[in-house]
């Protein structure tokens, strides 16, 4: 039998961070990791070697973060690397994004999953073209929180008053964004001020620490627990002809995509638009009272309902738009070809997979001013723009600002089976 | 209600997802089985994802013929409470087909060669997708890996050219003669396998747990004294109690002196410990910076 488990209760806080080499992102990461004692001393020591081998007057806390051959010798990063530590009161996933190759690519799939994002700015440098670009994705992928860390405040003399400049500067750009919860707070990651421990060196600074806000900052309201989307992953049926009980046995299993789930609850089956009652929810430790995102579930009803994998449950009286014709906001991620109007590919949303065709580019946008230029022809490597397209068979949809997991789907390229795109449902 | 999950429910659900998304869309799978702890959490989930029904895979183990006797017992008793199908893809086999050439000297391991019979039972059982238990937070390289991680025709890795992971969307799309890996366990850390163990009531192979025996030590590590290992005259062997931190071929896994004979007490020592589990006790991982990502390009788990 299962033991009650002796940890205190922790949540996990997933997290992007966004910001290039230079504004000081992977010694941020590394001075975290190496501040909650997550570093291991066989780590921390062949990051001593390299440095030393390097020439580098202190360790390179840096080259923590780089995992691959390329990415040391070239002193760059790739691609996305997870990251991992925890506190006794949360776990943390680091989705850590590279600043300058494929960058809106790689901050798009970070941000994807991510609760809070934290955006680097350098002290010295004030708020850049990529700052506003960072902080239109973070807005574009709806991540609930963000960040804006601004570093290299020993390099400014710890001024409140460059602070303040910053943060003002960045307040009236974010007005034009929808900005759910927005924190500034002054940093340097090389020294460790205001990052594990509040900053001797800025008095005048009354916030949390870096890793105090990522600690306490309260995520739990941010999923949709309002709107029941239960996107049919799996069909359970056991056959064994032996046990009579289990021969008759449908389980319909899935992972919450929203709303609240009990026994009882009256529900309609998408496409076929049948109601039913469910009997029971079964979670991976048994039976359930109420299943809720982010929970995987194998749900059974009081009715025999054809349902198969890629169908929709959810409740009478709230359901997901059923459509084929999709509007939508695209980030471009593959170099090899461009998408256009007419152009055919296979979209992935939820548990449903068809085929779709782009009707109509309404414009790209430009990230850094937010110009939306309506003549553009295509949308070319990380480029972003509104497209609407058309499907083969019915989605079962919600807007992505709605819900981020009846809001999103990823185009494949036909050929190449390559995942050309990331898309986010606007109407 | 607050709607509050602990981190392992967080982590289980996830996991469970991606396996049941794998098997919804992969015409064939395997479950890559070692009797190690990762992969024994990871068969856990599977019985899980698709219970009351039984797990719609086969489990494949690629077998050294280095292995600890107490882990091949453990996994053939573990295949047959769940009425599972194993393949055995053997390292022994590779190695009489002239496939693959044992090293040589008393650093020889069975550890790289997995490679070739791995790639070969894949291709001869048309396998298309591998689960496998490896972790991000083991190995740099793992860190950049993706859940759903495309393989070419030759089974190699390329991690420049991933395919992007957005939300919980997995694309699967593959063409014939290629395959992809898949790795539900990719955001638990080591320490949260040994916290699901002990909330779960797991058994683990007794090798986990502080025993006594004959072992010598090469390269800071301590190795067990048994004929894999090809201990020289210049090593000599003494008894100690210890216990295993990774489970695998005998020749390249150091043990750990360790009085920790319960669940509590290993995980009291884990999370206490300073130094990483591969970094400790895996010899394969210390031949270079990059040695696991040169295995990983090359097909290996």
């Amino acid at each position: 039998m299962a033991a009650a488990p002796t940890q205190p209760r922790m949540d996990i806080l997933r997290f992007a961070t966004a910001g290039s080499v230079d504004d000081g992102k992977s010694t941020l990461i590394g001075r975290l990791l190496y501040d909650s004692k997550s570093i291991f001393e066989d780590q921390l020591e062949a990051v001593e070697r390299t440095s030393v081998d390097r020439g580098e007057e202190y360790t390179n806390l840096a080259l923590l973060t780089d995992g691959l051959r390329a990415e040391r010798e070239q002193g760059i990063t790739i691609d996305v690397a997870y990251r991992y530590f925890a506190t006794p009161r949360r776990k943390f996933i680091i989705a850590d994004t590279p600043g300058h190759t494929q960058y809106t690519r790689n901050m798009v799939t970070g941000a994807s999953t991510a609760d809070l994002a934290i955006i680097l700015v350098d002290a010295r440098k004030g708020i850049l073209e990529q700052s506003r670009r960072h902080a239109f994705l973070t807005t574009l992928l709806r991540v609930p929180h963000l960040v804006v860390a601004v570093n290299k405040m020993d390099l400014v003399d710890y001024s409140q008053e460059v602070f303040q400049r910053i943060q003002d500067e960045f307040t009236e750009f974010a007005s034009k964004l929808s900005i759910g919860d927005l924190t500034f707070i002054p940093i340097s990651a090389l020294h460790g001020d205001n990052v594990v421990e509040r900053s001797v060196n800025m008095q005048w600074y009354e916030g949390a620490s870096l890793l105090h806000h990522l600690e306490h900052v309260h995520i739990a309201s941010d999923r949709n627990l309002v709107d029941v989307r239960f996107p049919v992953q799996y069909v359970i049926r056991p056959y064994k002809s032996t046990d009579a009980e289990l021969h008759d046995y449908r389980g319909y299993a899935g992972q919450v995509a929203g709303g609240v789930l009990k026994p009882g609850d009256e529900v309609v089956h998408l496409p076929s638009g049948l109601s039913t009652t469910i009997t029971h929810i079964d979670g991976p430790n048994g039976p359930v009272a109420e299943a809720f995102p982010p929970m995987t579930v194998t749900l059974r009803f009081a009715d025999e309902i054809d349902i198969s994998r890629g169908d929709m449950i959810c409740r009478p009286n709230n359901q997901p738009r059923s459509t084929q014709d999709l509007d939508a906001m695209v980030c471009w991620m593959s170099e090899a070809r461009s998408l256009a109007p007419r152009s055919k590919l296979i979209l992935k949303h939820t548990t449903r997979t068809a085929r779709a065709m782009v009707k109509n580019l309404h414009y790209q946008l430009d990230v850094n001013t937010l110009h939306r230029n309506e003549e553009a022809t295509e949308l070319r490597l990380n480029e972003i723009g509104r497209i609407t397209l058309r499907v083969t068979q019915p989605l079962f949809v919600d807007d992505y600002a709605r819900n981020r997991l009846t809001g999103g789907f990823i185009l494949i390229d036909e050929a190449t089976n390559s995942t050309v795109a990331a898309g986010m449902i606007t109407g | 209600m607050q709607y509050l999950m602990s981190q392992l429910d967080v982590l289980e659900a996830e996991s469970i997802h991606i396996i049941r998304e794998v098997a919804a869309e992969f015409e064939r799978p395997v479950l890559l089985f070692s009797g190690g702890k990762d992969s024994i959490v990871m068969l856990r989930l599977a019985e899980k994802a698709f219970a009351p029904a039984p797990i719609p895979f086969p489990v494949m183990h690629v077998d050294t013929g280095h292995n600890f006797d107490e882990v091949i017992a453990y996994r053939d008793r573990r295949v047959e409470e769940l009425g599972l199908r194993l393949i055995v893809a053997s390292v022994q086999d590779a190695i009489d087909k002239g496939l693959v050439v044992e090293q040589k000297g008393r650093r020889a391991s069975r550890n790289q060669l997995q490679t070739v019979p791995l790639l070969t039972a894949i291709e001869e059982h048309e396998f298309t997708a591998a689960f496998g238990g490896a972790r991000r937070d083991e190995e740099k390289a793992r860190a950049k890996e993706r859940v759903v991680s495309f393989r070419d025709e030759f089974g190699q890795w390329d991690p420049k050219n991933q395919r992007p992971e957005l939300w919980n969307l997995y694309n699967t799309k593959i063409h014939r003669g290629e395959h992809v890996r898949v790795f539900p366990l990719s955001n638990w850390t080591e320490l949260d396998i040994w916290d699901y163990i002990r909330r779960e009531g797991i058994e683990l192979p007794s090798i986990y747990f502080a025993h006594t025996r004959m072992v010598f030590e090469r390269d800071g590590m301590l190795l067990a004294d048994l004929p894999p290992a090809n201990r020289a005259e210049d090593e000599p062997a003494f008894e100690a109690m210890v216990r295993y931190r990774t489970v695998g071929d005998i020749s390249c896994t150091g043990a750990v002196k360790s009085a920790a004979v319960g669940l509590d007490e290993v995980i009291e020592e884990i999370a206490a410990t300073r130094v990483t589990e591969r970094g400790q006790t895996r010899a394969d991982d210390r031949a270079s910076e990059a040695a696991m990502e040169d295995r990983k390009k090359e097909g290996y788990f």
